[in-house]
């Protein structure tokens, strides 16, 4: 029983799983980046993985020598160590060393910190493969050079999406055009969650009573998982969603046909869906009234609402289209709509 | 019937049904026990009103033992749940309750309760005391905690246990999203067990600052006693947020305040900041006395002096000044802007390096040393690594703001910290029982026996938390009851959850060793079973009550070493033997830490009634002690040379 032989163990088990599960074809999306602000974390993943292993390596080898070599054995029972106080040389190489490190891994974190809170520059525009309607190109008339802005509100336990330049709002799944930036402008309705879709790049708190923002970007089309990364209650583990990234002529054809044909939501409807409980995916259309809505008596104390922050779905109260469904849209149910134990129900 | 099912929760299923039965029956059990073999005076008069140190240390030990239990066992139905994709074994809101208690009680009833027991057990022994400064006050201390921690435990199976995790954010937590007692067993638990624990701050503060034997100066005291000394400084500093913050929060709970809701101008935020300044801190204060352990331990075991000992001095002091300036990287992704994120961000990584410069001078200790493994030398060793690899390499990957917008929240960051938990605080914890047990009990734990738990507790520790690292990265967040499957997920959580029953064999095997080791373990009858260097290892095992007979004059560090070399010859304040001050017993600690359980209790239903009662009780336990004159007594001279004769010591 040598402590070294559990190095093994670990050194076993750390080669070892992550073959075990590249073999299962398993997606590692945080190391697997599909946008340029995934990509800048992930360089800011592996450099400092890779400096501080190599201090961990020399470590670790230090200590497997000292063990192997310095272990009490019969052989050397009559071996006295030495006294020896410390030493003045060496404890200073090994707290520079480590300055050293630090400041080479503080120098690109500032700098990559700073450039987050910007939209991201590298812009790849996928290839056209379908043309844009009428109405669809009107709509990307609207965003066109300029930011795509998504207000992102969570409730208990449902994503609320809403495009205010488009007109449009969504429930549980998003659409997003590649190669644009898009600007998400996050809020709460209730307790806090955090908004991630780990794939494009890292996750903000949406917060009530406050609006934070994110910056994300698809590079190319695709399918991608969110989920809230914060604990809110006995729904939060299926509060996920799916991102779909599309061409930019695609996303507007999208946007155009939900305006077009998409239920509008009212007040009611919005209510309802505030309300703890888990939701399917919904797609409705509305204009956005920043000042509307301010919470009703039901739900006093969650009022979402930062200073001049729309709310996802604020309409006037005269439309009265009750149905939710999405009839129409091809969308797969992502989200089951399945009843969950909790008490808040 | 109402009553059944709102407060015991007979609705609630087996699982409940199964742990009201256990409770009921080991209740039973010790009650049948203390009165079979006529023990409650003796559990009355000799530990329950003791105000001896070395007592009070290792009950704080044996209740935070029962703590690992319980939070292991949390810790085990967690891992069942989450060993397949869509398992059901626990619905969401049984496991959110778990997972609230597993975090809370690890921290705050177990490793918090370990650490304080280690250091009544070693400091005033170390530092040549004859107790700690304020005896009374260390046992109410230790009642505060034991009934805060009773009264949280107490949840499971009255009323319903707290589900907001262990750090408990507003607004979920608050009336409206969480109603229900649950959470206002949280705030009292914590705030009863609290209140000892800033009380024990301030008693070793006090203790390490003013009552070293004559000699021994701030730079000739053990890395421990330096460790406990930062530590209690971080307490009373720290804790006080704590205390605030839960008091807030009660408020608003109870009082319908908004501290912590956006209406009527409150701020969740206020309470993420007021929570970590309390809780960062608090990585420290469980952290550190874990490497004066290990300092202990190497520099024994190597048979060296502790290698850059003002260094090691110098980088504790750095982390307590970094460990209050970096709590904002605990919310990194809350939106506090570019400049603070970086601020934080550089400061966190800045820990890197004092805590680099002991983990050379630990290695530096045992170069050119003769290490022998025995248990404690062997968890230290199983230290070294675990920390470098998830408290040093991990933890500046998550310093990192921007990758930290990816780590938040994941299991990355749970792997992290369990590897800083279990790898810093529990192994050095575990050094330390064994280091000091025969010290404590006067006989060696078992090393056969301990070398098999050893095994099992290191490997599976490995196997458990190794994967999470993984999961983090593969997009599995905190908290989660069950994940569907197709995401790759499954394997690395089965992998884990075999390492989480590995750890639980780990943890058998040391009760096994344990009352193995009663009965037939090694019996300590030098005083000084491990060859040591400091003070404590001067006394029979186990030390008589008043510890020293005569006062020593301590030369300098390792100065135990240093006589058994022959380098000096003890020396003593007194040169006869003298009567000796001590403090009388006293049950009022444990009555004051029952009626703050009452009140408590009463908080936690509203039932005003308890609530009055209990801080009566509080009030009059306090009156009466300040009128108390006749609370020390002394110890003849006869006696102590009659103890010191059958100890061998004359």
């Amino acid at each position: 029983m040598r402590p070294n032989r559990r190095w093994w163990t670990v050194a076993a088990a750390a080669v070892a799983l992550p073959i075990l599960l590249t073999g299962c074809g398993a997606s590692i999306p945080v190391l697997q980046p599909k946008g340029p602000v995934g990509h800048e974390e992930l360089k800011l993943i592996i450099f400092p993985l890779i400096l501080m292993t190599c201090v961990a390596l020399i470590v670790f080898a230090i200590f497997a020598y000292v063990m192997i070599k310095y272990r009490a054995r019969p052989e050397n029972a009559d071996y006295v160590p030495p006294e020896t106080d410390g030493s003045s040389l060496l404890e200073t190489i090994w707290t520079v060393i480590p300055v050293l490190i630090v400041v080479a891994i503080a120098i690109p974190t500032v700098i990559v910190t700073f450039r987050l809170q910007k939209p991201p520059t590298t812009s790849t525009a996928p290839a056209k493969t379908v043309s844009e309607t009428p109405a669809a190109a009107s709509m990307a008339a609207k965003t066109k050079q300029k930011p795509l802005v998504i207000y992102v509100a969570s409730a208990e336990w449902k994503w609320l999406f809403s495009y205010p330049q488009l007109g449009i709002e969504t429930v549980n799944y998003l659409y997003i055009p590649a190669g644009q930036p898009v600007d998400f402008q996050l809020t709460a309705i209730g307790p806090m969650n955090s908004f991630w879709i780990p794939a494009l790049g890292g996750m903000e708190m949406d917060m009530p009573g406050e609006d934070l923002g994110l910056w994300l970007q698809a590079d190319q089309p695709g399918k991608y998982l969110g989920r809230s990364a914060q604990y809110s209650g006995s729904g939060f583990a299926h509060m996920t969603f799916n991102v779909y990234a599309k061409t930019p002529a695609e996303f507007y054809n999208w946007a155009a046909n939900i305006k077009a044909h998409a239920p509008q939501l009212t007040t009611a409807k919005y209510e309802s869906l505030l309300k703890p409980g888990q939701v399917g995916t919904m797609a409705f259309s509305g204009d956005i009234n920043p000042n509307n809505y301010n919470g009703s008596k039901d739900m006093t104390g969650m009022p979402g609402i930062a200073s001049g922050m729309p709310i996802p779905g604020t309409v006037s109260p005269s439309s009265n289209t009750s149905s939710s469904s999405m009839s129409g849209m091809s969308m797969s149910g992502d989200n089951s709509s399945g009843s969950m134990g909790g008490k808040n129900q | 019937m109402h009553f059944a099912n709102t407060f015991l929760m007979w609705k609630e299923g087996p699982l409940i049904w199964i742990s009201d039965v256990l409770i009921a029956l080991a209740s039973l059990g010790i009650l049948f026990v203390l009165w079979k073999f006529k023990k409650f005076k003796w559990l009355w008069t000799e530990w329950l009103t003791t105000v001896d140190h070395k007592k009070i240390g290792i009950m704080y030990i044996i209740a935070a033992l029962l703590m690992l239990f319980r939070g292991g066992v949390d810790a085990l139905l967690m891992r069942s749940q989450l060993a397949f994709p869509n398992e059901h074994f626990l619905t969401a809101q049984h496991y959110d309750e778990i997972f609230t208690t597993h975090g809370t009680i690890m921290i705050l009833f177990m490793a918090m309760p370990f650490i304080i027991g280690m250091m009544n057990v070693a400091v005033p022994l170390m530092i040549g005391a004859r107790d700690v400064a304020f005896p009374y006050l260390n046992a109410i201390s230790f009642w505060l905690f034991f009934f805060g921690a009773m009264l949280f435990n107490l949840s499971f199976v009255f009323g319903g246990s707290p589900d907001g995790g262990w750090t408990s954010y507003p607004p979920y937590v608050e009336n409206l999203f969480d109603p229900g007692p649950g959470e206002n067993y949280y705030i009292m638990g914590l705030q009863i067990a609290g209140i000892g624990t800033i009380a024990t701050g301030v008693n070793f503060l006090v203790t390490i600052l003013k009552m070293r034997a004559p000699g021994m100066t701030l730079m000739k005291m053990p890395m421990f006693v330096w460790s406990v000394l930062i530590t209690s400084a971080l307490i009373v500093f720290a804790f006080p947020a704590l205390t605030v913050v839960l008091g807030q929060l009660l408020i608003d709970r109870l009082f319908n305040a908004h501290f912590f809701t956006t209406t009527g101008g409150g701020m969740p935020m206020n309470y993420v900041n007021e929570f970590w300044i309390w809780g960062h801190p608090e990585v420290y204060i469980v952290i550190l006395p874990a490497f004066g352990i290990f300092s202990e331990v190497v520099s024994t075991f190597a048979s060296k002096r502790l290698f850059g000992y003002s260094a090691m001095v110098a980088s504790m002091v750095a982390i307590t000044f970094l460990g209050f300036g970096v709590w904002v990287h605990h919310f990194f992704t809350m939106g506090a802007g570019a400049a603070v994120n970086s601020f934080f961000g550089i400061s966190t990584m800045a820990i890197a390096i004092p805590t680099g410069v002991k983990v050379f001078n630990w290695l530096s200790t045992m170069w050119k040393g003769r290490i022998r493994f025995t248990l404690p030398m062997l968890w230290t060793s199983a230290f070294i690594p675990c920390f470098v690899l998830g408290g040093g390499v991990t933890g500046v990957m998550l310093a990192v703001a921007p990758a930290d917008y990816q780590f938040h929240n994941s299991y990355f960051l749970i792997a992290h910290f369990h590897y800083t938990l279990i790898g810093g605080t529990v192994f050095g914890m575990m050094a330390g029982l064994y280091y000091w047990w025969p010290k404590m009990f006067g006989f060696k734990l078992d090393e056969k026996r301990g070398r098999w738990a050893y095994w099992w507790f290191v490997i599976g520790f490995n196997v458990c938390f190794l994967p999470q690292f993984l999961l983090g990265l593969m997009g599995m967040t905190r908290r989660m009851y069950t994940y569907p499957s197709g995401l790759g997920w499954w394997i690395p959580n089965f992998i884990s959850t075999i390492g989480g029953f590995m750890m639980g064999v780990g943890f058998l095997l040391i009760v096994y060793q344990i009352v193995w080791s009663i009965r037939y373990g090694e019996r300590d009858v030098t005083g000084d079973p491990w060859d040591a260097r400091t003070l404590e290892w001067s006394l029979p095992s186990p030390a008589p009550e008043y510890n020293f007979a005569r006062t020593p004059i301590v030369h300098s560090r390792d100065e135990w070493w240093y006589i058994k070399q022959g380098k000096y010859k003890q020396e003593f304040v007194e040169s006869e033997i003298q009567p000796i001050h001590m403090p009388k017993n006293s049950g009022r600690p444990f009555l004051l830490g029952l009626c703050m359980f009452v009140a408590g209790f009463g908080f936690v239903f509203e039932w005003y009634v308890f609530v009055i009662l209990g801080l009566l009780g509080v009030l009059a336990i306090m009156l009466r002690r300040s009128f108390e004159f006749d609370y020390y007594h002394y110890i003849p001279v006869s006696e102590i040379v009659q103890t010191e004769k059958s100890l061998g010591r004359l």
